[in-house]
C-alpha cells in the first residue's frame, strides 16, 4: 500500500489459477510492491472474477522494462491479427 | 536476556476479537507461558497482508517477553492464501483508515482486559502498518509506545486524500499519546528521506518525545529476509533498538 498507484479494469476471457480454469471479469493493474519478483516496486496484474473470492487470481508482478516490452508486443500481435482480418470485431462487422 | 538454561514457553494461536464497529475479526495471539505480567504489544501487519513473517514476528515479540496480539486488518476482504487477500486489498486502494485505527484500538482493548498485562500496551508496525500504527497511537489513547519502521504515506500532498485516506497522519502529530521509536532506510521512496525530515520536524515543533534512526545503504523493508530488500546490518541494528525502546517504555522496573 505503500504507492497506492493502482486501476481496475472490467475485462472479458478466461484465466487459469490454482484451481484451474475461471472466468475473469477484471484486472486489476497496480505498481506497487510485488509479493515475489524481486524489485522494491513492480507493474502488477491480477486477473481476478472477485465474485468467485480472493484465490480466483492470475498474478504477475513485472519489471518496468517487461511491462512495457509487453504493452508493445500485444499491440503488434493486435495489429498483425487485425492486417490479417482476423480480429473478431473485425469478423462481426462482414 | 535469554540464557540457555532458563525455562521457556510460548503459547500461540489465533483469536476472535471485536475490531471496528464491534466486527468480529481474527487475530494472532503469541504470548510467554506464566502468570506474568507481561507488557502488550499490538503489531499492525504490512502491505502484503497478514503474512507469515508477521506470524514469525508475533513469535519472535513473545520470545522476548511479549504478550504480542496481531490482527488481521483485511479480515473483511475474505479468505484465502494471504497474499491473494492481501491483492484484493491493493486493487480496491487499502482498507480505510477509519477501520485499521478501529481495528489495532480493538486489540488494544482485548489486551489491557487480560489479567496477565503489566498495565502496559506498544504498538508495532510496518510499511502501510507503521502507519497505521502511527494514525492508532495518535488518535486513540492507550497505547504506550510506538515503533513506525518505514511508515509510508505519513506525509501526504492533498490531491492523495480520498474518502479511506482522508487526513494525513502527519497533521494528527499534536495528538500522538506515546514516545515513538522511527526506523528508515535512506534509500527509501515512500517514505523519502525529506519526508522523514518532515514527520521528525513536526515531532519537534509538538515536543513528542522521538527517537528516529536512519539507515545508508537501506530501502524500503530492510527487515524482510523474505525480500531482497533485507539489509543483515541495517536489520540487527534495527532490531536491537526496537527491543531496547520497548523495553524502556513497556517492562516496569522490578
Amino acid at each position: 500500500m505503500c504507492t497506492m498507484i493502482v486501476e481496475k479494469v472490467k475485462i472479458e476471457g478466461s484465466g487459469k489459477g490454482t484451481n484451474g480454469w475461471f472466468k475473469l471479469e477484471g484486472a486489476n493493474v497496480s505498481y506497487d510492491h510485488p509479493f515475489d519478483a524481486p524489485y522494491e516496486h513492480a507493474l502488477n496484474i491480477d486477473f481476478v472474477n472477485e465474485a468467485l473470492g480472493p484465490s480466483a487470481r492470475v498474478a504477475v508482478e513485472l519489471s518496468e522494462a517487461a511491462a512495457r516490452e509487453l504493452i508493445r508486443t500485444i499491440q503488434a500481435v493486435l495489429d498483425k491479427a487485425g492486417e490479417g482480418g482476423h480480429l473478431d470485431s473485425q469478423r462481426h462487422h462482414h | 536476556m535469554y540464557t540457555t538454561d532458563q525455562y521457556e514457553g510460548i503459547i500461540a494461536e489465533t483469536v476472535p476479537l471485536p475490531g471496528a464497529n464491534g466486527d468480529w475479526i481474527n487475530a494472532f495471539f503469541a504470548r510467554p507461558l506464566g502468570r506474568g505480567p507481561f507488557p502488550g504489544l499490538v503489531l499492525a501487519h504490512h502491505m502484503p497482508g497478514w503474512d507469515e513473517w508477521y506470524r514469525e514476528t508475533t513469535f519472535k515479540f513473545a520470545l522476548h517477553g511479549y504478550a504480542t496480539l496481531t490482527p488481521n486488518l483485511y479480515f473483511r476482504a475474505g479468505h484465502g492464501a494471504p497474499e491473494d487477500v492481501a491483492a484484493k486489498v491493493r486493487a480496491d486502494g487499502g482498507v480505510p483508515d477509519e477501520q485499521a485505527v478501529g481495528d489495532l484500538a480493538g486489540t488494544m482493548t482485548y489486551l489491557r482486559s487480560l489479567p496477565y498485562i503489566n498495565g502496559k500496551v506498544g504498538i508495532f508496525g510496518t510499511c502501510s502498518g507503521g502507519r497505521h500504527a502511527y494514525l492508532a497511537a495518535c488518535r486513540v489513547q492507550g497505547f504506550d509506545a510506538i515503533v513506525d519502521c518505514w511508515g509510508g504515506n505519513v506525509v501526504m500532498p492533498p490531491e492523495a486524500l480520498n474518502e479511506k485516506r482522508p487526513v494525513a497522519p502527519i497533521d494528527y502529530t499534536k495528538d500522538l499519546s506515546c514516545p515513538i521509536l522511527g526506523l528508515f532506510g535512506n534509500d527509501d521512496t515512500s517514505p523519502s528521506p525529506e519526508q522523514v525530515d518532515q514527520h521528525e520536524a513536526e515531532l519537534k515543533k509538538y515536543g513528542k518525545d522521538y527517537e528516529f534512526h536512519r539507515y545508508d545503504g537501506a530501502g524500503h523493508g530492510f527487515f524482510y529476509y523474505i525480500y531482497k530488500a533485507y539489509r543483515q546490518e541495517q536489520a540487527m541494528d534495527g532490531w536491537k533498538k526496537v527491543f531496547a525502546f520497548l523495553e524502556k517504555h513497556l517492562q516496569k522496573p522490578v
